[in-house]
């Protein structure tokens, strides 16, 4: 593909944005959506505006149970914004606006009589720069819990071995769980972030980029961690490496300026697209 | 050819002057207090001056200056030096000008004793004789001055006895016959008829009254005793005084001391003066009442800024929408930090003393009115109107604290299922915490060197009781108390004897200096402690 052909292919997609009109539904997108077996997550028509611009244009697609689903695309595509929809983490972003619904078990998340932190206490996140609170690592697994008002400490000191070891920290960490998070490597906050993550017991684990910060073996031991934790959770992580999608995924997301260009397993995302645009993306051409 | 000055270099270099010229006067400035103020209690020698028109004194060395004569001609009879004579009851003043030309002859006698009294301040003269129980020590005698020096001490053991009397035994006396009184005037003022109860409170009185006759005559006893013992002296020039051993401090002998002996000695004074009374319109003894009450303000005041100063900023960073109003507030919340110290003081009055007081005695001091318990000044009134003074450090530091606490922190813990109310408590203060300590450090500096509107809401001169005593409820927010800042005015520009004074100013300007950088080292390294424990940056 010449470069010129590139172009025209992203003004392609990009048009809808400029002219700030939502496109509209695409019958053949929503036949993928619908390749998922037993999905857990419904996006229904979700359209996201920050303040006047679009950042989400009428999403379809659905997220299966226990498995991982990976959302790749060029930065500024979106995938943090779709992302920060399934726990509504959008709420705090002043003139953040959407349109369309997401459910989770059949139920939406924006009805009216939906607590918010019950929502979020079952959506986990963890995000792209790790974050860990300014406690000790101890309090920083237990943090949830402790929301939660449960504060005896046998069963904290349980839940918070339980989680660490969960997310493959325990052995690095057991012998100094009173220092604070802060004096740990970054490979090792990020894992903190998950074992606090996965200590609430959420049913969505949402990774934002999860790696992006961290060392090849950093990422390797983030990685089969969340090939372990898909017994259990359902995850979506977002991440800029193909390489990583197509390892620790079964179901890829391509997006594209605020729009899904391509949904399906993540074999035939890599191995035989659709789409020449997404061919062209995993296989380096652009992005 | 080599450049010496690249383009910016002039402005490091301005800025690095600018540094050094604050250095320097920081530097300078501590200098001075710290050696004008250790200084004066070292015990320098005492010479035996005799001038040319005969007259003798025994003094010490203070200082020597150039007089400018008129023709303003530099010799050597131009220069006069500075002697701490003593004697006041005898000079009139403790201190003279001598010029060096008057000098006949300088010597340094051992047997020079100085006494430091209860009252006129120090004698210097000569040991003549000491008469302890009817017997009669030479002063010739070489044992003369070890008798002196266990005489003093058995007498002030004596002293303090009587002090402890008088403060202790008696005050809790006049402490309950007070309570009595008031008691029975409530009676009367609620026009109740209950004689049983006056009887009762009668009663009590004249019990107390008992035990206080008994107390007077242990106290007559051991004045007797204290004064049955004296000391003669003999001036420079021989004239001859004899003084109650009741009215000795301390008495020793410079010239006979040496260099460790010395420092002993001085290390003994400091001591004293940090932990005693001020004697003599505060121009002799120590400061302690002073340091107390400087402390516990500091105290009292952070304890009430804190949580204001740190929910007031909450409120303005955490929960007010961002907009017109809350721009208003901050800019007020900034010029208030501008207002003269002493408009908070008037304000403090106003509001403190005569609104708050006045109806805190009307309703729970009705006893004692008119006299005023809570409407006037104490340190209760006048911490808080530091704390007001002190509140808008408190609130910009904590703004900027809580504006400083990285975003995906908070989401971390929004994301967990916390609440808004949740994440502000569990994780976003504990990160402030160093920056809210360090508007606490702040506002500590600022607070205890702040004279002006103590002044007027409570600080006195001499307090007779330390805001913490034994009688319930132990802490008593409504006395009156010391200070070391209006110690430093009322010495220097109120004291009868400035000339004696200007050491302890001095001094007393050193340890308020010494107590700002211990209580702010302290904070610093709680801060420092809690960055550890908190840092927010990761990796
Ligand atoms: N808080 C916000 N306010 C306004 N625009 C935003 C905000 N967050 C993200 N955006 C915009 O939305 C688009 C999608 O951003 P994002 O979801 O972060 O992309 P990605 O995670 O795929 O890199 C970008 O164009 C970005 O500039
Ligand atoms: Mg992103």
């Amino acid at each position: 593909m010449t470069s010129g052909e590139a172009m025209r292919q992203q003004q392609e997609f990009s048009a809808p944005v400029i002219n700030g009109v939502s496109i509209t539904h695409k019958p053949q997108r929503s036949d993928k959506a619908k390749i998922v077996p037993d999905p857990l997550v419904k996006v229904e028509h979700l359209s996201l505006f920050y303040g006047a611009k679009q950042a989400l244009q009428d999403i379809e697609m659905n997220i299966p149970r226990k498995k991982v689903t990976a959302f790749i695309g060029p930065s500024g595509c979106g995938k943090s914004t779709l992302l920060r929809c399934f726990n509504r983490l959008n709420d705090l972003v002043d003139g953040c606006r959407i349109e369309g619904n997401i459910s989770i078990n059949d139920k939406s998340i924006f009805d009216a009589d939906v607590d918010i932190t019950d929502l979020r206490k079952k959506v986990g996140m963890v995000f792209q720069k790790s974050n860990p609170f300014p406690k000790s690592i101890y309090e920083n697994v237990a943090y949830g819990a402790r929301i939660a008002g449960i504060n005896k400490k046998s069963v904290l000191d349980e839940l918070v071995e339980k989680n660490l070891k969960r997310a493959a920290l325990w052995d690095e960490v057991s012998d100094r769980l009173n220092d604070s998070a802060m004096g740990l490597s970054g490979g090792q906050q990020q894992r903190l972030c998950i074992a606090r993550a996965i200590a609430v017991e959420p049913d969505v684990l949402l990774m934002d980029e999860p790696c992006s910060a961290l060392d090849p073996i950093a990422t390797a031991k983030i990685e089969d961690l969340v090939t372990e934790l898909k017994d259990r959770f359902t995850i979506v992580i977002v991440t800029h490496n193909m390489q990583q999608a197509s390892r620790v995924s079964d179901y890829t997301a391509f997006m594209y300026i605020g729009d899904i260009v391509e949904f399906d397993t993540t074999e035939k995302i890599f191995l035989n697209p659709a789409k020449k645009h997404t061919e062209d993306y995993v296989s380096g051409k652009f992005g | 050819m080599p450049k010496l000055w690249k383009p910016g270099d002039a402005y490091i270099w301005i800025s690095g002057l600018a540094l050094m010229l604050t250095l320097a006067m920081i530097g300078g400035l501590l200098f001075l207090i710290a050696t004008k103020g250790l200084g004066s209690m070292w015990p320098v020698d005492i010479g035996r001056y005799k001038l040319t028109d005969g007259s003798v004194y025994l003094g010490q060395f203070q200082g020597r200056e150039l007089v400018r004569g008129a023709e303003g001609i530099r010799s050597e009879s131009d220069f006069r030096v500075k002697l701490k004579i003593g004697n006041r009851d005898l000079y009139g003043l403790d201190f003279k000008w001598v010029d060096e030309a008057d000098i006949a002859s300088l010597d340094y006698p051992n047997n020079a004793v100085i006494l430091e009294r209860r009252e006129w301040g120090n004698y210097h003269g000569y040991l003549k004789e000491i008469r302890k129980n009817g017997e009669i020590v030479s002063g010739a005698d070489p044992e003369a001055f070890s008798v002196l020096k266990s005489v003093i001490h058995d007498a002030n053991k004596i002293h303090d006895e009587i002090l402890k009397i008088e403060k202790g035994e008696i005050g809790d006396i006049n402490y309950g016959i007070e309570k009595q009184r008031l008691k029975l005037r409530g009676l009367s003022m609620r026009g109740e008829n209950n004689s049983a109860k006056e009887a009762e409170f009668r009663l009590k009185i004249e019990e107390y009254e008992a035990l206080y006759k008994v107390s007077e005559a242990k106290l007559e006893k051991l004045y007797t005793e204290l004064n049955r013992n004296e000391v003669v002296m003999s001036s420079a020039a021989g004239e001859e005084k004899v003084m109650p051993l009741g009215k000795i401090v301390m008495a020793f002998r410079p010239n006979y001391m040496g260099f460790v002996e010395k420092a002993g000695f001085y290390v003994e004074r400091f001591w004293g003066f940090i932990s005693d009374d001020p004697r003599e319109a505060n121009t002799e003894g120590g400061i302690f009442p002073a340091i107390f009450g400087t402390i516990l303000m500091v105290f009292i005041m952070s304890i009430v800024v804190m949580p204001f100063g740190v929910i007031a900023a909450l409120y303005l960073r955490e929960y007010a929408k961002q907009g017109l109003m809350v721009r208003i507030v901050r800019i007020c919340v900034n010029n208030l930090a501008g207002v003269p110290s002493i408009v908070f003081g008037v304000f403090g009055v106003g509001f403190f003393l005569y609104g708050v007081g006045g109806i805190i005695d009307s309703v729970f001091f009705k006893e004692a009115l008119p006299s005023p318990t809570f409407g006037t000044g104490g340190i209760l009134w006048a911490s808080l109107t530091l704390a007001l003074l002190t509140l808008p450090v408190v609130i910009v530091a904590t703004e900027e604290g809580l504006a400083s606490v990285p975003r995906n922190i908070r989401e971390g813990s929004l994301a967990l299922g916390a609440t808004k109310f949740e994440t502000t408590w569990k994780v976003v203060i504990p990160s402030a915490l160093p920056a809210i300590l360090t508007g606490l450090i702040l506002a500590i500096a600022r607070a205890t060197g702040e004279v002006a509107p103590l002044m007027i809401t409570g600080v006195v001169k001499l307090a007779p009781d330390l805001p913490i005593d034994g009688h319930f409820p132990f802490l008593h927010l409504e006395r009156k108390f010391m200070h070391l800042g209006f110690h430093i005015y009322d010495l220097g520009f109120q004291s009868p004897n400035s000339e004696a004074a200007k050491p302890m100013v001095f001094m007393t300007a050193f340890l308020l200096i010494l107590i700002v950088v211990i209580l702010n080292i302290t904070a610093i390294i709680i801060r420092n402690r809690l960055r550890k424990k908190y840092a927010t940056s990761a990796v």
